[in-house]
């Protein structure tokens, strides 16, 4: 624990005279199916070479934390080092059936409930250890959902700088104003993870959401 | 042979009943609740933190606890009626940091609250 303290204080100490973190951890949270992973492989795949996880249009697919390490991005001449954090979708209820419309398997889609539900866990626990966050909404989605408001709460509570991402804009009904309203008080880009639409405009925000780690 | 009816069960929480309540109490109070079948109203919300550790002890239960499938969860904040949706959704974050009294606070199982829709005109409770 003292280690643990040491630890940041002298990094915090070496950002003020150097101005830079080495790596800032940001995670990816929002609803299921909401494209966090979607986004964070675009993230990677441009600045890596390499993807985070899977992607799937049946809710859940993302059943664990996974993340990236040493990302380094370049936008306008500045470079920061992130370490990228993809989170289970957080939602109040999970059933198997749901699963079986996409056709998957009683047995398989049994065991997905299992692991989605501990992934769900997995993604609340680890809100503690981010040091920014990007929620990750569905554009085509009514923003108007308690568990948006409970991530963003326990969010404020931590002091943990937010940025919000309207994804999907790509489709026609996205609309991003909503969200934009429904968030007055955060930044919010629209972008389309699926083609790369205003990812420059997402890197700039990012950069700046880095900054208020 | 008497007639079969089909009811409706809410149960309304006052805020005095859970004030002094810790963070697990509180949720396991709305939990044991909620394992009865009951809709619940609270007057008042959760505090962001416990709304967390409801979503986390709601998962734990639907992976242990046989045809549990989770909960449906919405606040409303009947005080601030004239001043407009987007008003309500900006204060409602610094909110919920902190509880609220004056608040309502509606939690069902998803069994039987299929869904709560909320838009800035109005709140929609859809039973399955």
């Amino acid at each position: 624990m003292v280690l643990r303290i040491l630890k940041n204080f002298s990094k915090r100490i070496l950002n003020s005279i150097f101005g830079r973190k080495e790596s800032v951890k940001i995670g990816f949270y929002g609803p299921p199916n909401a494209g966090k992973t979607s986004l964070a492989n675009r993230i990677c795949q441009d600045w890596t070479g390499e993807e985070i996880g899977n992607v799937s249009n049946v809710p859940h697919e993302t059943r664990h934390v996974q993340f990236k390490e040493k990302v380094e991005i370049k936008h306008k001449g500045k470079t920061m080092t992130f370490k990228i954090i993809d989170t289970p979708g957080i939602a109040t209820k999970i059933d198997y059936e749901e699963f079986i419309k996409f056709g998957v398997k009683k047995g398989e889609a049994k065991k997905r409930a299992k692991e989605a539900t501990q992934g769900i866990i997995e993604s609340i626990q680890w809100l503690d250890d981010m040091e920014a966050v990007v929620i990750v909404l569905d554009a085509t989605e009514s923003p108007y959902s308690q568990v948006n408001i409970t991530i963003i709460g326990n969010l404020v509570a931590r002091k943990i700088p937010v940025l919000i991402v309207a994804n999907k804009i790509d489709l026609k009904k996205a609309d991003i104003k909503k969200i934009e309203s429904t968030f007055p008080d955060y930044e919010v880009v629209g972008i389309s993870a699926k083609d790369g639409t205003n990812m420059e405009e997402f890197y700039e925000a990012l950069f700046r959401l880095a900054k208020k780690a | 042979m008497g007639k079969n009816y089909k009811g409706l069960s809410l149960q309304v929480i006052p805020y005095s009943e859970i004030e002094r309540l810790t963070i697990s109490e509180r949720v396991k109070k709305v939990l044991t609740l909620i394992l009865a079948n009951k809709i619940i109203i609270i007057q008042g919300r959760l505090r962001a933190e416990e709304e967390a550790r409801l979503i986390e002890d709601t998962m734990a239960m639907v992976d242990h606890i046989k045809n549990f499938k989770g909960i449906e969860l919405a606040v409303i904040e009947p005080d601030m009626r004239d001043k407009g949706f987007m008003f309500k959704m900006k204060h409602s974050i610094a909110r919920s940091l902190v509880g609220e009294s004056s608040a309502l606070t509606i939690i069902g199982p998803c069994s039987i609250v299929k869904e709560i829709k909320k838009d800035p005109k109005k709140m929609e409770v859809l039973l399955s």
